[in-house]
């Protein structure tokens, strides 16, 4: 829907062939799941005394599809930027009830979480910033050396995407940790993580800029170099920032994934964000506490990415969009 | 062409020479042994039937094609593929494109005012100066803060035309400028065309407005299958064509 039509569609969830069949799906699919032997259940039988079975199944049904119903209703009658937020937020309300269906001990996650942020989330920063702008660089030689003409260039770029994209990350890091050392040079676990993870998403992201780079026509190299533009000029001034309206959305679904995937350096006894989360739990047996609480600071992390993303596509979609 | 035009167009050296140039795509030889003078000021035509190696040609002379075999000079300096030799020679010929080519990440203004600081090295102040300049002269100094893309298609390619002209080339090259407009907006690219050949620019053009060559050309040059068929003064070229394939062709295109 990027081009508004000008036609007042009917809202499809106003239309009865489309909400009739969707909350008795719902309804269906609840009763069918015996809802009322789980969570929905017991809400029901604190607010009314309903025999367990059968009719409990029904009532359990019979409550979540008419309050389904009911904020369907409401959340139609607002504004379309409400109806986005308040939707959001109540998926994020059911998914944090989820979490706190867990009877987790808030106490332990209290006494914990300070480190989890201080050793953990740092470590996991420091290392997601330093492998998203070296695979940045990565990717941007990458893709050059395969649209170049130079055999070699081409050579190492063809086969440095075929290895790094081909290899699991966690052989990457291996390889880099316990191999090298074999070959006299040993590497600390910290940029073992750095250079595992820049080099495998510098890998993915060559194709990225690779495909950004091809997409411009070519009259916007012609044009560039009839005006006696020098090739690096061209390509920093003419073709890169035009290219970044088809570069920005993927790279940031990378950027979004390098994220959680910096986990796997724990591997070689990173004190980063997932390793913290697995050994502070040990040792009292409070493993999902912080697994709940490691989740939440990486999905609060890919928030802020995505807002970032948001704004840089909004800044190079300016004269797109105009 | 009066004659004191005609003396100062002998007099100088040639702003174009093509001798004996050959190119192929391939197996498929698309340029035959052209052979080519445009003088200092002259303004010269060139048409004939699709594929028949026009903008192959115009463009050889600023190296956006290559070629096999042959020799090109721009203002006396050989063209070879020295990087060095090719940007100088880039930096004395403007190009103006069907398409227009604007890039369409930059305003209007900094269409024109970029190429000034990055290959004439002007700072920012005198190349958004010369850049305005360029653009009443193309009279569409108030579409300066707009995008390519809010501008009609003879509103851009008279930007197109201002920004290769701003960069005060020796020679102007034309690959079909009006191809791509709608009709009511090739007479403003034209008119911008007609003031500029009338300032003395050179101008090698790729056009079928027989009109516009009939009134500012020195020179029509017709091609068919890679080779000049035939050349001379408009006059004497649309009214007495020499060749059977040129008369097929006006005929064609004057109906
Ligand atoms: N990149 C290319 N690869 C192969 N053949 C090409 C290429 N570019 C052009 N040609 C061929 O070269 C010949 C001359 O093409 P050119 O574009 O110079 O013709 P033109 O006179 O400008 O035609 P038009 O009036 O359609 O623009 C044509 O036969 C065309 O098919
Ligand atoms: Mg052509």
């Amino acid at each position: 829907m990027h081009y508004k039509d000008n036609i007042d569609y009917p809202p499809m969830l106003t239309r009865p062939v489309v909400f009739v069949p969707l909350l008795s799906a719902i309804f269906a699919g609840l009763w069918w799941f015996q809802s009322g032997d789980g969570a929905f259940g017991r809400l029901v039988r604190g607010l009314a005394p309903v025999a367990e079975g059968n009719p409990l199944n029904l009532v359990t049904a019979a409550c979540v599809t008419a309050l389904v119903g009911f904020n369907i209703f409401v959340v139609m009658r607002l504004p379309l930027r409400q109806q986005v937020w308040l939707v959001w937020g109540e998926l994020a309300a059911l998914i944090l009830l989820f979490f706190y269906s867990f009877d987790l001990s808030f106490a332990f996650i209290q006494r914990k979480i300070g480190f989890l942020i201080t050793q953990g989330l740092l470590t996991t920063l420091y290392i997601s910033a330093a492998s998203i702008a070296i695979a940045t660089v990565l990717a941007l030689m990458g893709a050059i050396a395969k649209l170049s003409s130079n055999g070699i260039a081409q050579g190492i770029a063809h086969f440095y995407t075929s290895l790094f994209r081909g290899l699991p990350l966690l052989m990457q890091i291996y390889m880099i940790y316990l191999g090298l050392p074999q070959l006299g040079y040993v590497v600390d676990a910290v940029p073992t993580g750095i250079a595992a993870l820049s080099l495998c998403y510098g890998a993915y992201m060559t194709e990225i800029f690779r495909a950004g780079i091809e997409s411009i026509p070519r009259g916007q190299w012609e044009a560039a170099r009839a005006l006696g533009m020098r090739p690096v000029a061209v390509m920093t001034r003419i073709i890169l920032p035009q290219s970044m309206r088809v570069i920005i959305p993927p790279t940031g679904n990378q950027f979004i994934s390098m994220l959680k995937d910096s986990s796997l350096v724990s591997v070689v006894g990173v004190w980063e964000l997932m390793y913290l989360a697995r050994t502070q739990g040990q040792t009292e047996f409070r493993h999902i506490e912080m697994m709940v609480t490691a989740s939440l600071i990486y999905w609060l992390m890919s928030i802020v990415l995505e807002l970032l993303q948001k704004r840089i596509e909004t800044h190079f979609n300016k004269a797109a969009t105009r | 062409m009066t004659s004191a035009h005609a003396a100062a167009v002998k007099a100088a050296l040639p702003a174009i020479e093509i001798s004996g140039l050959n190119k192929w795509y391939g197996n498929l030889q698309v340029l035959h042994d052209v052979n080519l003078s445009v003088a200092q000021g002259e303004r010269m035509v060139i048409c004939g039937p699709s594929g028949s190696g026009k903008s192959t040609l115009i463009r050889t002379v600023n190296a956006l094609e290559g070629f096999q075999d042959g020799e090109i000079k721009v203002a006396g300096i050989r063209l070879t593929r020295d990087q060095a030799v090719v940007e100088e020679i880039r930096r004395r010929v403007g190009m103006v494109f069907q398409q227009f080519n604007l890039f369409p990440h930059l305003t209007v203004l900094e269409n024109c005012a970029l190429p000034l600081r990055l290959v004439r090295g002007l700072s920012p102040a005198e190349a958004r100066a010369r850049a305005m300049h360029y653009l009443s002269k193309v009279r569409i100094p108030e579409q300066a803060t707009k995008y390519p893309a809010q501008l009609s298609g003879g509103q851009q390619q008279r930007v197109a035309i201002a920004r290769a002209v701003a960069m005060q080339p020796e020679v102007m090259l034309f690959d079909e400028p009006t191809s791509a407009l709608d009709p009511e907006m090739v007479k403003e690219v034209l008119d911008v065309m007609v003031a500029l050949a009338d300032e003395g620019m050179t101008m090698a053009v790729v056009t079928h407005e027989m009109g516009f060559a009939r009134q500012v050309a020195d020179r029509v040059i017709f091609m068919d299958a890679g080779r000049i068929i035939e050349q001379g003064p408009p006059s004497t070229f649309f009214s007495a064509p020499k060749s059977d394939r040129t008369r097929a062709f006006l005929q064609q295109v004057l109906h």
